[in-house]
């Protein structure tokens, strides 16, 4: 693999990104709206809130900035084979001597870290905010949670496999939306689990966490060799095999 | 392939580009079927053909993006393999029909993405140079998107001089120009024979081809003909000369019998006044069409003949026959009868 040749589709990535009003949106509002309502919801706890909805509230606020690690991913990896397929741009740069793993690395390289750094910036406001202005014990409650933590080590994670599965639904998708949509379901099933973690219905400790995530580690290096396999070129330019 | 990636071939050296009984289908459909050629360095070469014919798919094939059902190809002496050649991308540039631009980065912007990705050394000089050669070194700011038609087709020619390929593929490269962007077009691709770059053309627009090509190959799914297009004007069509007099000669087959180098002669049916003509005199014109075997020796002693047979004449010019006529011959031809 050359890391020049990744660099370079990372840095046109993201200069395309910069300059798509889609992309900003979503990379902007998505995750304000997915800051603002935790923030709220913690913000609005009073000394009195009973513990039942107290602990409702830390676990829903704790949990929705996670869907912006999945969502952002997923629409820019959608994007990422069909939106260049249709605007003709697909073709120049399979001519070129770029490699399948050099092409894959840099799109994904150019979702993840933005993704990444978005994710991580949600949950650092956020835990700023609470542990500035909401009441002791909420502040105490969301510092002490094991989910705020667990939430760190999956970001990166679920990330990776809203990356893969979009890309691997755009190598083979003939419409953007249809990209778009798909790729947003295929998120979904990770973040059930997580979902069911974060609320406490499947109850586990740490080692069964860190199984979990070590599982979604090996899902996404295996995702990885997956997409990169289809990234076949003339796939690629068919969007489908041709015998 | 049967030939393992990287190998230079021996007898392909002297070769641009050696095509051997290449097939391609997609499913039950055959887009190219046992199509061989040989494209010699520096030659610049069209492949003429209907749409669906298989021309841009010969292109993909040749460029490394889909894989032969059958047969072979080498180019610049390295064979073709899909998805792994990159000895043969490093070696050519290919200009698919639409430009495959990214509309929001700029002109530069595009070419500097491209120019990392052939891994080029010295991309600003290579960029600048590449801009220069087709007349855009004044816009590598603008916006792609901003760009008129032409302007975009010109700045993807410039993406495939930054690699300096042996080879150059190009789809196309005129396809919904104007006639003066055509020309710039065709204009820089001429240039390209200059330095030495090989340069194969998909078209449609035969005047194109028959304006800067060496050599054209006319397929239709399977290869019709090969040739320089004079050559194949001289093969498929008798040459012939047009005589118009004034009057009908009284005895034209005692005029035009035994001239050198004519082998027959026919009356047309009518010769058209011209506008000089009109409204002066109604003349009984008569047009005179004659097969020959070198209009240069024939002409002389044709209008030595009329002359002596005391014949008004108004016009006697060689009928040439278009690459447009050996196209229609070898390929409208046979869609008619697919057709009925």
């Amino acid at each position: 693999m050359n890391p020049s040749r990744v660099g370079a589709v990372v840095r046109k990535e993201f200069a395309e990104f910069r300059r798509n009003r889609f992309v900003v949106m979503t990379a902007s509002i998505l995750p304000v709206v997915f800051l603002i309502g935790p923030t709220a919801q913690i913000l609005a706890i009073k000394a009195t809130t009973d513990s039942t909805a107290f602990d409702r509230r830390v676990d829903y606020s704790l949990f929705l900035p996670m869907l912006v690690s999945v969502f952002v991913p997923a629409m820019l990896a959608a994007w990422s084979v069909v939106g260049e397929r249709d605007q003709g741009t697909l073709e120049p740069v399979l001519t070129t001597p770029v490699r399948r793993a050099e092409l894959v690395a840099g799109k994904a390289l150019a979702i993840f870290l933005p993704a990444l750094v978005i994710s991580y910036l949600i949950y650092g406001v956020f835990f700023a905010i609470t542990q500035l202005f909401a009441v002791a014990p909420a502040a105490a409650a969301v510092r002490h949670a094991p989910q705020f933590y667990a939430a760190l080590v999956f970001i990166p994670l679920l990330s990776a496999w809203a990356i893969w599965a979009g890309m691997a639904i755009s190598t083979r998708a003939n419409d953007t939306r249809v990209a778009y949509q798909l790729s947003i379901l295929s998120s979904l099933p990770p973040v059930a689990i997580a979902a069911l973690l974060s609320f406490n219905v499947i109850t586990v400790d740490f080692t069964s966490a860190a199984l979990f995530a070590a599982a979604l580690l090996v899902i996404d290096c295996a995702a990885c060799f997956g997409v990169s396999r289809l990234f076949d070129r003339e796939r690629l330019v068919l969007g489908t095999r041709s015998t | 392939m049967g030939t393992a990636m990287g190998t230079v071939m021996g007898p392909a050296m002297g070769a641009a580009i050696e095509v051997s009984h290449l097939t391609k289908r997609f499913g039950s459909r055959t887009a190219v079927e046992d199509v061989s050629f040989t494209v010699q360095r520096g030659e610049i070469f069209g492949f003429l053909g209907p749409n669906g014919a298989g021309k841009s798919t010969t292109v993909r094939v040749l460029g490394g993006l889909l894989r032969p059902t059958s047969g072979t190809a080498a180019v610049a002496g390295v064979p073709v393999v899909a998805d792994g050649g990159d000895q043969v991308r490093q070696r050519i540039a290919v200009m698919p029909e639409t430009p495959g631009l990214y509309l929001k980065l700029s002109v530069a912007e595009n070419l500097d993405y491209f120019a990392r990705l052939y891994g080029v050394p010295d991309r600003a000089a290579r960029i600048d140079r590449a801009l220069t050669a087709v007349g855009l070194a004044k816009r590598a700011g603008d916006q792609c998107g901003t760009l008129s038609k032409g302007l975009r087709q010109r700045t993807a020619l410039a993406r495939t001089l930054l690699n300096d390929p042996q080879v150059m593929f190009l789809d196309e490269p005129t396809s919904g120009l104007d006639p003066a962007a055509a020309h710039e077009v065709l204009t820089l691709i001429s240039g390209l024979r200059d330095r030495g770059v090989t340069v194969f053309i998909t078209t449609h627009r035969l005047d194109e081809a028959e304006r800067v090509c060496d050599r054209v190959a006319i397929l239709n799914t399977t290869l019709r003909t090969i040739g320089p297009p004079e050559e194949l004007r001289r093969t498929m069509f008798s040459r012939s000369l047009t005589v118009v007099t004034a009057a009908a000669l009284p005895d034209p087959e005692a005029v035009f019998k035994d001239l050198p180098s004519v082998t027959s002669w026919r009356q047309a049916q009518s010769a058209q006044p011209t506008q000089q003509d009109a409204g002066q005199r109604n003349t009984g014109r008569a047009a005179y069409t004659l097969t020959v075997t070198d209009p240069a020796q024939a002409a002389p002693a044709v209008t030595r003949a009329l002359v002596a047979a005391d014949a008004d004449v108004l016009q006697i010019a060689e009928e040439r026959a278009s690459l447009e006529d050996v196209y229609l011959q070898l390929v409208a031809g046979e869609e008619k009868e697919a057709r009925q």
